[in-house]
């Protein structure tokens, strides 16, 4: 066994036993990415010399330190949407040109200090707007599963580099399912935190009242391990929480007796690929054995999720996005004048869609438009989130697919936005309401495509989540199964 | 409602793009449609519902008011398209 396919956990542990050292699971990592990245193409940058320089560093401190960070020593991989200090950062897109950070994100940050060793920068939709890497400037990430499908989007290069043992965790951000579809599309554990539990401070902000940062790992104590050491106030984000964060890797106890999971009927409707619905289903029954209770719910405004979202993400993205105007970082162009130079700046710089995302964002907030589109979409996400509000008087926790169908072939949604949109049907809603929720393994589809089980907890209660789907995790093998990289 | 090719036009210099005219075309085609699904919010009567503000509930965040970084134009400007000494260097803005 490659020591590249070792979870952060054991990877932590044999660091401790000084069974291993950082600097050879760096190589052992790299060389992985030799072997396998000319075919899944994970990483739009790596960053070998200054990871071998944190891996020695790492080592040092190792030998010293009494009881080390989980952190430390450990190789981890970043979305391209992480601000990183003298790194290249594209977002995947040409109009940041080869932009080189002058700081580091908070959680960024956050991972150098506990000793982590950055491998570099994967891919990703431009400016994290897709469900498919395919709106990528540079070129499309394949599933390590079959390489002629989607790794799920935007956060794809890293669930593909988690997937394929390019890396032993990674980060990704989560918009409307940004972490949690690609999880489900590369068979890893994806976890999207409550709105406000993690620093968005240096992530290039798309929709900034619903993105966040969150794990993209290879098992549900990975994902705890590494939250804890990204979560937390931060006072360069007014929007993070001032609440305390909990050791969630000592919340997985494997009990779950008397857990309520709500099944909310809205999700379980035609338009699901059959073999998603069944696989979720035995997942609740397995659950069930462990004592938990079904209550059935409802979310009644589920249907309207899909235009809220893409109302409020490109309302909020025409506003964000507007900074890219040549000026005084990235592309520009030479127009006659100032409005022509920003014009034909902005236009050879961003790709199609998000062009047509800026375009859309932008008639919804302009003069006449107004109340009818981002007011009226606003309106509908309040019921959406009493929906979640009144679901949980009545359970601890919602099972749902992470998405209708299992990873699609390359190419086969990019003609039809609307389609594209709608694959993401089952995790918008939770960023609307600023929900916790994971995505982790429950099974393959008869084309051996991994099937991803959505697990939504109550505001800030991560733990719980962490905890059914570790007991849920420990009953099965499914994440145990890693792809075969076949030549396409 | 229709969307027009002039609207489009008109939303195009509100959100700075030049746009050729194969992506007037497509845009127009694609909004109109994603537009016209987004009517199905219509079926649903909102007068008394709220806008939606915010996830959880936070009061104002206020932190100190204190220099946390050094100043470092060099750093700054690394990135800049195009640099005068210590300034940005920019399109004429005023006539």
């Amino acid at each position: 066994m490659s020591l590249a396919q070792l979870t952060l956990h054991e990877a932590s542990d044999k660091l401790r036993k000084r069974e291993l050292t950082s600097v050879e699971l760096t190589e052992a990592v790299y060389q992985r990415i030799a072997d396998t990245d000319d075919k899944v193409h994970a990483y739009l940058t790596l960053a070998r010399e200054a990871a071998l320089e944190q891996a020695n560093r790492a080592d040092e401190k190792l030998k010293q330190a009494r009881d080390p960070a989980p952190l430390l020593g450990i190789p981890i991989a970043l979305k391209d949407n992480f601000l990183t200090k003298g790194l290249r950062t594209t977002c995947a897109s040409k109009i940041l040109g080869d932009f080189i950070p002058p700081y580091d994100a908070t959680t960024v940050d956050k991972v150098r200090s506990a000793g982590a060793v950055i491998i570099g920068k994967t891919n990703l939709d431009e400016f994290a707007m897709g469900s498919s890497v395919e709106n990528s400037a540079f070129f499309a990430t394949c599933n390590p599963w079959n390489l002629e499908r989607i790794p799920g989007g935007s956060s794809g290069g890293s669930a593909a580099a988690v997937a394929a043992d390019e890396c032993i965790a990674a980060l990704g951000t989560d918009t409307g399912g940004s972490i949690r579809q690609p999880a489900a599309c590369c068979g890893i554990v994806g976890l999207k935190p409550t709105y406000g539990r993690v620093s968005r401070y240096g992530i290039i902000a798309f929709a900034s009242s619903m993105d966040q940062v969150g794990p993209m790992t290879k098992d549900v104590r990975d994902a705890a391990l590494l939250l804890e050491a990204i979560a937390g106030q931060d006072p360069a984000d007014s929007t993070s929480i001032n609440s305390s964060v909990p050791r969630y890797s000592a919340a997985l106890n494997g009990d779950i007796k008397g857990l309520r999971l709500g099944i909310p009927k809205e999700y379980f409707v035609s338009g699901m690929q059959i073999e998603v619905g069944e696989a979720v289903r035995s997942a609740i029954r397995e659950l069930e054995k462990h004592g938990a209770v079904i209550e059935e719910i409802s979310l009644p405004h589920t249907e309207y999720a899909v235009a809220v979202y893409y109302i409020v993400a490109t309302a909020e993205a025409s506003s964000n996005l507007a900074r890219y105007d040549g000026m005084r970082f990235g592309r520009r162009a030479n127009g006659k004048d100032l409005i022509e130079t920003y014009m034909i700046s902005r236009d050879e710089g961003f790709g199609a869609e998000v062009k047509r995302r800026i375009m859309l964002g932008t008639y919804a907030l302009s003069a006449g438009y107004y109340d009818a589109y981002y007011l009226k979409a606003q309106r509908v996400r309040t019921l959406i989130r009493k929906d979640f509000d009144a679901a949980f008087g009545r359970c601890d926790v919602i099972v749902t697919p992470t998405a209708p169908t299992t990873a699609f072939r390359l190419g086969e949604k990019t003609q039809d936005p609307l389609q594209m949109y709608l694959s993401d049907i089952y995790t918008i809603s939770i960023n609307l309401a600023g929900l916790p929720a994971i995505s982790l393994p429950c099974g393959f589809d008869g084309e051996g495509m991994p099937i991803g089980l959505q697990i939504i907890g109550k505001h800030f209660d991560e733990a719980t989540i962490l905890r059914v789907a570790d007991t849920y995790e420990r009953a099965t093998e499914w994440h145990k199964t890693k792809p075969r990289i076949q030549d396409r | 409602m229709k969307l027009t090719r002039e609207g489009i036009d008109r939303v195009a210099v509100l959100a700075r793009l030049r746009l050729t005219p194969e992506e007037q075309a497509s845009l127009t085609e694609d909004l109109d449609h994603i537009l016209g699904y987004m009517e199905k919010l219509n079926q649903l009567d909102t007068a008394d519902v709220e806008p939606f503000n915010h996830a959880v509930n936070i009061e104002n965040t206020l932190r100190d008011d204190r220099v946390t970084n050094q100043p470092n134009a060099d750093a700054l400007l690394a990135n800049a398209p195009a640099r005068d000494a210590t300034f940005f260097k920019v399109p004429k803005i005023i006539e």
